[in-house]
């Protein structure tokens, strides 16, 4: 199929409704509102419903009722709206639920700003929520990868019964770029036995994440670990560039590691040889990408639009083996290549 | 490889334009990317869009210091021009913006795109006389593509505008032509 | 041997954790009845709540979702649209409902989500000790009333059935009691009419049903169902507040 040019927020809703998606409920917010205007347009198009929730607590909840019944279901936000999602996130990942939900981040804390920001990158891989759970984390850097991995991540959501959060920023959902929608490689999926249809010829289900005994629950936990262990043993996933004989890796996700791609150029042409580890999954997060590196990397740049979160994860995959630095804007402000070349000079006259 | 910003009042057609050359641009089997200023800032301030066209991949999609810009007000002007890269093209619409450029290690062009528009009868096309002259000068799309992109983006209900539009950058790339 | 009395099959033979004396029983099997006498036991899917009817999933026999303290009517609305086919209700409790669930209550109304939601109303936070519930009626001693509602300091009840019928999208809204026997039979009545409007594709459709709380009234069963008598039914009356014509 020829290549469209789409807006990220309404690629969003094209790549949901092509993997099969056809329940949509949400809430506006900026920058993401593209997202539920398109699929209130096109579902009732292919069948299907959108829903605009009277809060994003309420739209949480019909996503919770809607993954129950056995549908394929997504919701989208931004930062504050997902904040008041938390509650029924863990509800979702508690009662074992697949849906997608995506959150193009804006600057926060509260209400923050509306401009692109990487700072909901705790949140999104350490629960977020309550209660000891996580969610299967995408950031796409482009268009066309946010398309591809949601339309996977539909199928993913399904094969671990398990939320899947697709993180974008302001920039992604509102730039336009070429897409393609390409069937994802299918996954082999159980059957759906275990959702809320009506108990005609078998033993009714129930979906709940209520245990009062003890016991149960912390049996029901360790399942729940040993499913994000399966995650990440299977399901790493990275981009390295120009790491072959890289010095110095630089060390970033989503829109900022397009800016470190071009800046990871450039300071190769004035005789920096650097790279980029671009985590693809944050959770899991690509720990694996760190045994590839050559032994000429003497350190490491992670670069973030937030105060420093995917860092902490660098220096657990480094263990100490080299310096980790760190370079970061907030607030809605994204980093240029300038300054992030003038911190790798100053990482790597210290480190000469 | 092209980066470009196009800046200007809100209903100028400074995103369309954008747009329609990225458009152009897939067409002919270039990486494209188009970022919009989105939020308040749009609603009656000056609105932006930065475009990169090229046949390499598209590392940062922002562009921080352009090859090409397109002023259509003053104070786009006035934003953009310090950022143009060394050797770099502003055209500017000569209607609305009195001053002229003050950089002399830039090309600098002033169209005189509303007067051209009105000639035309259509004072919405200032936009695409400003596309022709773009064109003209960087050839970083072909002008049949953005006909073609443009046929694609217009609902056919709207496909009365086509020949206005065409004439419009024609009229725009003549200017620059004889211009110089 | 002739049958004259047995358990629901809308019931599961679990035992139940109400208290001794509690109404919850009562209306568990009236909702029970109804899913058999209308025969959708097998596409019937509940939601429970948060509060003491938390465990209605294990009581219900028919496909059941556990929803988050207040949101049992957003989830409903999820499943509901998901299958139209299935017959949905939520039951939920007046702290649950009325208290933090009040924008899922209320906008579920307004949509006209064809649910039907079991309201139990009784006045108080009964799993949680007795704390005071919107619905807590003026001069009502609670543990966070302790000395009595005062309504100048923290307002005055909630009636949920009459602010719902203001809405539109509100097909079937009503007020029951099960005090004594012939409110039980028209609560019965009531519950069978809920669900047919849903049946129906008419609207929404509650009851709120008039309940006790012996524990945490501090009294014994009997008084509870007297001083829900003669103290609940005047702040909250009973009767049809909105009915279809197709159900009249």
């Amino acid at each position: 199929m020829a290549k469209q040019l789409m807006k990220g927020n309404e690629a969003i809703g094209e790549a949901a409704i092509r993997a099969g998606c056809r329940y949509f409920f949400g809430y506006p917010i900026t920058p993401q509102n593209e997202v539920p205007e398109y699929m209130a347009r096109r579902l009732p198009e292919v069948g299907g419903v959108f829903l605009q929730a009277e809060s994003e607590v309420s739209a949480i909840n019909m996503v919770y009722g809607a993954a129950g019944a056995g549908a394929r279901v997504m919701t989208s936000s931004s930062s504050p709206g997902i904040s008041l999602k938390q509650e029924g996130i863990s509800y979702i990942a508690g009662s074992e639920l697949p849906c997608v939900i995506i959150n193009i981040i804006r600057g926060g804390p509260g209400l923050g700003g509306i401009q692109p920001a990487q700072s909901d990158y705790f949140q999104a891989t350490k629960g977020g929520g309550h209660g000891d759970y996580r969610l299967f984390v995408f950031a796409p850097a482009s268009v066309q990868e946010m398309v591809d991995l949601i339309m996977e991540a539909f199928d993913i959501a399904d094969y671990y019964r398990n939320p899947v959060m697709v993180l974008g920023d302001g920039t992604l959902g509102q730039m336009m770029e070429p897409v393609e929608f390409k069937e994802p490689k299918k996954r082999d999926l159980p059957p759906k036995d275990w959702a809320t249809t009506g108990a005609k010829g078998r033993k009714r289900n129930i979906i709940n994440s209520l245990s009062l005994v003890a016991e149960q629950l912390e049996e029901h936990n360790w399942k729940l670990q040993k499913k994000y262990q399966h995650m990440k043993e299977h399901e790493q996933r990275w981009e390295l560039y120009k790491c072959d004989d890289a010095e110095l890796v630089l060390a970033a996700f989503g829109t900022t590691a397009r800016i470190v791609k071009s800046v990871v150029n450039q300071l190769r042409e004035q005789g920096i040889k650097a790279g980029l580890l671009r985590p693809i999954t944050i959770f899991p997060f690509p720990d694996k990408a760190f045994a590839q590196l050559p032994d000429t990397v003497k350190a490491f740049l992670t670069v973030e639009m937030n105060t420093g979160q995917m860092v902490e994860d660098v220096r657990l995959a480094v263990n100490g083996k080299q310096p980790v630095h760190f370079f970061g804007r907030t607030g809605g402000i994204v980093p240029t290549p300038a300054e992030i070349i003038a911190k790798a000079k100053e990482i790597m006259g210290g480190v000469r | 490889m092209a980066e470009m910003i196009f800046a200007g009042f809100g209903g100028q057609g400074v995103m369309s334009m954008g747009m329609m050359l990225a458009y152009a641009g897939m067409l002919e089997g270039k990486n494209v990317s188009w970022i919009p200023s989105y939020g308040p800032e749009m609603r009656g301030g000056t609105a932006n869009c930065a475009v990169v066209v090229t046949s390499d991949e598209i590392g940062s999609p922002f562009v921080t210091d352009p090859d090409v810009v397109v002023a259509m007000n003053l104070p786009s002007m006035d934003k953009f021009e310090p950022r143009l890269k060394k050797g770099g093209l502003l055209i500017y619409n000569s209607s609305l913006i009195e001053r002229e450029g003050g950089r002399d290690d830039i090309e600098v062009i002033g169209i005189p795109a509303n007067e051209i528009a009105s000639e035309l009868g259509n004072s919405r096309v200032a936009n695409m006389v400003v596309m022709g002259a773009l064109l003209a000068k960087t050839g970083v799309a072909k002008p049949e593509s953005v006909k073609d992109a443009l046929r694609k983006v217009l609902p056919a209900h709207r496909h009365d505008l086509l020949p206005v539009n065409e004439q419009a950058m024609e009229r725009g790339a003549e200017y620059v032509s004889k211009d110089r | 041997m002739k049958v004259v009395f047995q358990r629901p099959t809308a019931l599961t033979e679990r035992q139940t954790h109400y208290c001794p004396g509690c109404t919850h029983g009562i209306i568990h099997r009236l909702v029970a009845e109804a899913i058999d006498e209308l025969g959708v036991l097998d596409k019937a899917v509940g939601v429970a709540s948060v509060g003491c009817s938390v465990l209605a999933y294990e009581y219900f026999n028919c496909d059941m979702q556990q929803a988050a303290h207040g949101r049992a009517p957003a989830v409903a609305t999820g499943i509901k649209r998901v299958h139209p086919n299935n017959i949905v209700f939520t039951y939920q409790g007046d702290g649950d409902l009325a208290s933090i669930g009040m924008a899922e209550i209320v906008h579920a109304a307004a949509r006209g989500e064809k649910i039907t939601v079991i309201f139990v109303n009784n006045a108080i936070y009964g799993m949680t000790g007795g704390q005071m519930a919107p619905t807590t009626l003026v001069g009502q001693k609670t543990t966070t009333s302790p000395y009595g509602r005062q309504a100048e300091h923290c307002g005055y009840p909630v009636r949920i059935s009459e602010l719902l019928a203001t809405l539109q999208g509100a097909a079937y809204v009503t007020r029951v009691s099960v005090h004594d026997v012939p409110n039980i039979r028209k609560a019965k009545r009531a519950i069978l009419k809920a669900f047919e409007v849903q049946q129906k594709g008419l609207g929404f459709s509650i009851v709120e049903v008039i309940s006790t709380c012996p524990t945490n009234w501090g009294m014994t069963p009997l008084e509870a169902l007297k001083w829900a008598k003669e103290n609940m039914l005047e702040y909250y009356p009973l009767g049809e507040f909105r009915t279809p014509e197709e159900v009249k």
